[in-house]
């Protein structure tokens, strides 16, 4: 059974048409195995927590109480207080929210311009296909992390400003690996069968080459929003993300640095034991769906 | 120049047709000097070995070259010049010349329903509403002999089986009203018995909706049987055209009596068929100043390789031979 599920329609596994739908998710995660499961619940999870975070936070995680800095667990508050005598156990929870937001707006914006780049340059190959990859190339020699201190020394620190740094810094992997794929999806004899039914090029791409890649693009995706996470993460820390006060994880582990070193180590690692849990989560799931998505096309 | 040549009222005309292809760096031949006319309503054949360009000359028609490809000569269908046509007028060209493939699994995008395949062209290049498309798909379903339309139209492409499949493929094709059908080895993929039905239902069809086909194959009889002309390649180039009641019994080219000499006769005893000797040219090898047939011909002479014969008329056909008025008469008499 997990051998012929993969991509739901892609494959002739299921006979009958209105059951596709449902064997399509739980078959594709069935089909990632134990560690895919595992990885998607913990997805699941922090997606959850990321919107309903601040409202389930025990108390105000921004409140401080000097009196309680650095104090570990105790009584109703089950991760102790910050540097700051903020209960850690509802900033990580509020932090939830803006941790998870950022790496979301970076995946969407890198993949979007990602397919949109892969898809028309190998529609249209010869000079357009140059032109992409020569840019791709020149793209790719910039690391995320500079881009988006460039983009915060211009532009002033602040998510928005990282996250757009980041899709842009990001786009070139994603359209290197979909372009390959939309090449493939090219070369089939289905898309010259609709060329010849008079169908425009754009329709196809849309409708057919796109849908069709979207396995991969989904792989892509998952894959992309753990290293958007680790790299928001890192800028929180360095000040230029998401400005203290405001509850982030990275902006937490910047913060309560000074206590690993004074012995208190608990706040920074609680919201580090948060970012990893989540990159590794999305790191297994996002291989285990890209090794489905070539195994489908072989 | 030939007894085509004076045909202006040809639906389509392909003149001098020459392709090239990059291999390796090199522009390679795959077609050379074609020409053809199909009027409107009429059949014809286009038969060869693999390799001899049939396919190509077809995929030119509907401008689906591989990249790179070169085109000289000229094709024009219904006095507009194929070549020039761009975005809108060359999508409404393409409803107008159908295509139907070999292989019909792999010409359809596995993932969308027949529904959606059959009626997209409809759709989107005509704007039919999505009721009255999925309707008359239903009703070509019909015509092409699947009696529950409406439920074909809901399954995927893997429920069906390949004959099923290729009545859909021919009844996507009809349904743009094109004018020209240009049918690759529609039936080559399929089972005997399967072969035989959708034949028959492609003749029929194209019949009464008074189309004109350009068939595809590899099978001489095939193309003799449901084609009013027929025309024989070889290695790139056209070798012979003749109406397909006098290919087998007056033959004008060596290569079309050799095809002919080499099928096996249900009705006859032999020990052995006889088969062409040597192996079939690529158009790329072909010689640029020799016939490309005279290294397996029976009857070649010197002359045969000091020139590329001209496909000159003859008997109501055309021929690529220099000896084709010498041999005619012989030809298929050494055969039998």
């Amino acid at each position: 059974m997990s051998a012929a599920v993969g991509v739901p329609a892609a494959t002739a596994a299921p006979a009958a048409g209105r059951r596709a739908g449902r064997t399509g998710v739980l078959g594709l995660l069935r089909a990632t195995g134990a560690g895919g499961m595992i990885s998607a619940v913990v997805i699941a999870v922090a997606i959850v927590l990321a919107i309903i975070g601040p409202w389930i936070a025990p108390y105000n995680p921004d409140l401080p109480n000097l009196s309680l800095a650095w104090v570990g667990p105790v009584g109703g508050h089950l991760l102790g207080f910050d540097f700051e005598g903020r209960d850690v156990l509802s900033r990580l929870l509020a932090g939830a929210q803006s941790s998870m937001i950022g790496p979301l707006a970076v995946v969407v914006g890198a993949m979007v311009l990602g397919t949109l780049i892969a898809v028309v340059s190998a529609w249209r190959q010869g000079f357009t296909d140059t032109v992409a990859s020569s840019g791709l190339d020149i793209l790719f020699a910039f690391p995320g992390i500079l881009l988006a201190v460039l983009a915060a020394a211009v532009f002033g620190a602040g998510l928005t400003a990282a996250a757009v740094a980041l899709a842009i810094a990001y786009m070139p992997y994603v359209a290197r690996v979909l372009r390959g794929a939309a090449l493939r999806e090219r070369g089939r004899p289905y898309t010259a069968a609709l060329e010849v039914q008079g169908v425009s090029g754009t329709a196809i791409c849309l409708r057919h080459i796109v849908p069709n890649m979207l396995p991969l693009i989904v792989a892509q995706a998952t894959i992309l929003f753990g290293w958007a996470m680790v790299d928001l993460a890192a800028i929180s820390f360095l000040g230029l993300g998401v400005q203290p006060p405001a509850p982030n994880w990275g902006v937490m582990i910047s913060e309560n640095q000074p206590g690993i070193l004074q012995g208190y180590p608990l706040p920074a690692l609680a919201a580090g034991v948060c970012i990893v849990g989540v990159v590794i989560a999305f790191n297994i799931l996002g291989e285990r769906l890209f090794e489905q998505a070539q195994a489908v096309r072989r | 120049m030939s007894a085509a040549g004076a045909e202006r009222d040809a639906l389509l005309s392909v003149r001098d047709l020459t392709v090239t292809l990059p291999v390796e760096g090199a522009q390679r031949a795959v077609l050379r000097d074609v020409s053809l006319d199909i009027r409107a309503g009429e059949a014809v054949g286009l038969v060869g070995e693999s390799g001899s360009g049939k396919s190509m000359t077809a995929r030119a028609i509907d401008r689906l070259l591989p990249k790179g490809a070169q085109v000289e000569g000229e094709i024009r269908f219904d006095g507009a010049d194929v070549a020039r046509l761009t975005g809108a007028a060359l999508r409404g060209y393409r409803t107008k010349v159908a295509m139907i493939f070999q292989d019909p699994r792999a010409h359809v995008n596995p993932v969308r329903r027949i529904g959606d395949f059959m009626t997209e062209s409809l759709r989107t290049n005509l704007g039919v509403p999505a009721a009255e498309a999925s309707k008359r798909a239903a009703s070509m379903l019909g015509e092409v002999g699947i009696a529950d339309g409406d439920r074909r139209l809901r399954q995927y492409p893997h429920e069906l089986s390949g004959g099923m499949l290729q009545r859909v493929m021919i009844a996507a094709a009809l349904l743009t009203g094109p004018a020209l059908l240009l049918a690759d080895e529609p039936t080559t993929a399929l089972d005997v018995t399967t072969q035989a039905e959708v034949m028959a239902i492609l003749d029929e069809l194209r019949q009464a909706h008074g189309l004109a086909m350009l068939f595809i194959t590899h099978d001489l009889d095939l193309a003799a049987a449901i084609c009013d002309r027929t025309i024989v390649m070889y290695a790139g180039q056209i070798v012979e055209e003749r109406r397909s009641e006098l290919l087998h019994s007056d033959p004008l080219h060596p290569y079309t009596a050799a095809l002919g000499g080499a099928r096996p006769d249900i009705a006859q005893k032999a020990s052995r068929l006889r088969a062409i000797p040597g192996r079939p040219l690529s158009a790329f090898e072909a010689p640029a100043a020799a016939c490309a047939f005279a290294p397996r011909c029976a009857y070649a002479q010197p002359a045969c390789t000091e020139s590329v014969p001209d496909l000159a008329a003859l008997g109501g056909g055309r021929s690529r031979c220099l000896r084709a008025a010498d041999l005619r008469g012989q030809l298929e008499a050494a055969h039998v």
